[in-house]
């Protein structure tokens, strides 16, 4: 079944807009709000995970080779990682439209 | 049985809410309320009942510290004053919002500035859209029974809404009053365990106070408006079950004298006693005379009002706040705004009274009556400060 991505009408509001369903913030991909986006440069990276702990999304995570990259899908672009990175291995570029 | 004791209204207060199975009740003290905090601390430490008294450090926590409890499932209780509620300001729509039954009583003090401890209705007028449930008691009678009310009327499935009793600072708070105090067994009968609708326990996940975009945002505050009109069913049904066990009737606008009376004064808290006393010499010099105790304050009594002057000419209404730089008193503008659509309406004015303390006497109230009584279209329009210095 195709959940709705809104209740139709405020009938269908469940008293104090209560969520029953556990990790519903996951279906709300707040990677639409990007404006820019964070590039690795693993030249420079230490594999600190500085950028895996700042990250207020939670979306940065290590790959088999212990490199970091963030999930599109969850990303805002904030910029977090990029400033808290001390080696300087991450880069925020414009995205293009 | 219940007991006829003669006892201080604040601390009959707390003693009603003990005799309510609270599980927590977080309070922080502030005059004239503290000593419903003090009481109730006090009963708690005694063991008397089982519930945990939280010891905030602040207004604003002793409301959020309700909130999280209640969202855990516990029957929880407050208390405040005036500058207390002020601070609370912010979480009082977010308790309505997350449906969350916590009972407050206020006990009605003047908000600063300039500073003044003493009993109007400053505090509650700002507040007055927040979504709770609000009533308004007369006596330390009322106080029981509504303090008691109150949980039921909050926790039933169709309100899931916050209540603020609205019990005059002092005037009330401070006096000792004959009144009758139900007993356990009476409480237990009328008042049941709280079923919440939903608690917030790791076994079954749910999340409360949501973020809501702008395409949900609308038709959540609809069905709070929705939910908060729709609670005046369950008052009068609740307060039928009331009168039932005890004896004691309740309405969400009270009357009395109103038969064959031309001229209304309405008053809103302890006032109605006084007024009540002005309305019977009045009468007995001839002039028809009646009194409106609007003890439902929100959601407003729209037909109840209309029913109760049905035939007066002349609606005195008064107010313990002003609006500043607005139509009148905030109940008289509502008032007035409610006749607006009314083929046959009152004529209306608007009487600011007993702001900070200042007391209103017999004498007064029936001096606001035949000044009423000979004003002129003209004079309708203004605000009175009645008894100010000029």
């Amino acid at each position: 079944m195709k959940q709705k991505k809104w209740p139709e009408s405020w009938h269908e509001i469940t008293p104090g807009c209560m969520v029953f369903e556990p990790g519903s913030a996951h279906a709300y991909k707040t990677g639409s709000w990007r404006a820019q986006r964070p590039i690795w440069e693993n030249a420079k990276c230490i594999k600190c995970g500085v950028c895996y702990l700042f990250c207020p999304e939670g979306c940065i995570s290590q790959d088999e080779k212990g490199f970091y990259t963030a999930d599109m899908d969850y990303c805002k672009g904030c910029g977090i990682c990029a400033h808290e990175c001390w080696p300087g291995a991450i880069e925020m570029k414009e995205e293009e439209s | 049985m219940a007991k006829r004791i003669g006892m201080e209204v604040a601390i009959a207060a707390a003693e009603a809410v003990a005799l309510c199975n609270i599980d927590v009740a977080a309070v922080y003290p502030i005059t004239p309320q503290s000593h419903i905090a003090e009481h109730l601390a006090e009963i708690v430490a005694d063991g008397r009942i089982d519930a945990e008294f939280i010891t905030v450090e602040s207004e604003h926590s002793s409301i959020s510290a309700c909130c999280g409890a209640s969202g855990a499932g516990a029957r929880v209780y407050t208390a405040t004053s005036s500058q207390g509620l002020m601070y609370m300001h912010e979480i009082l729509p977010i308790v309505s919002a997350m449906r969350l039954p916590v009972v407050m009583g206020l006990a009605n003090r003047a908000v600063s500035g300039p500073l003044n401890i003493w009993n109007d209705h400053t505090d509650i007028m700002p507040q007055r859209d927040s979504g709770w449930i609000a009533f308004f008691a007369e006596n330390g009678q009322e106080v029981v029974d509504m303090s008691i009310q109150s949980f039921k009327i909050a926790e039933d499935p169709d309100v899931m809404l916050p209540v603020v009793l609205n019990i005059d600072g002092f005037q009330l708070t401070h006096m000792v009053e004959a009144l009758e105090m139900p007993d356990q067994k009476e409480v237990n009968r009328f008042l049941p365990d709280y079923v919440p609708y939903a608690t917030l326990h790791p076994d079954k996940p749910v999340s409360m106070g949501t973020a809501n975009m702008p395409e949900i945002f609308t038709e959540v505050l609809k069905a709070k408006q929705e939910a908060l009109v729709n609670s005046k069913k369950t008052i009068i049904k609740v307060w039928k079950e009331w009168k039932e066990l005890f004896g004691r009737e309740y309405n969400p606008v009270e009357t009395y004298k109103t038969e064959g009376a031309e001229t209304l004064i309405l008053t809103m808290g302890s006032m109605g006693e006084t007024a009540s006393i002005a309305i019977d010499e009045l009468r007995k010099e001839g002039i028809p005379a009646g009194l409106i105790k609007l003890r439902l304050w929100r959601p407003f009594p729209f037909e109840e009002l209309k029913a109760a002057v049905k035939g007066a000419k002349r609606l005195i209404v008064t107010d313990r706040a002003v609006s500043f730089g607005g139509p009148g008193g905030p109940v008289a503008s509502e008032i007035r705004s409610a006749f607006y659509n009314e083929k046959e309406r009152p004529i209306i004015s608007s009487f600011i009274i007993g702001l900070g303390g200042r007391d209103v006497r017999v004498e007064d109230f029936k001096d606001i009556i035949l000044k009423s009584i000979k004003m002129k279209k003209q004079d309708l329009d203004n605000i009175v400060f009645y008894g100010v210095r000029e």
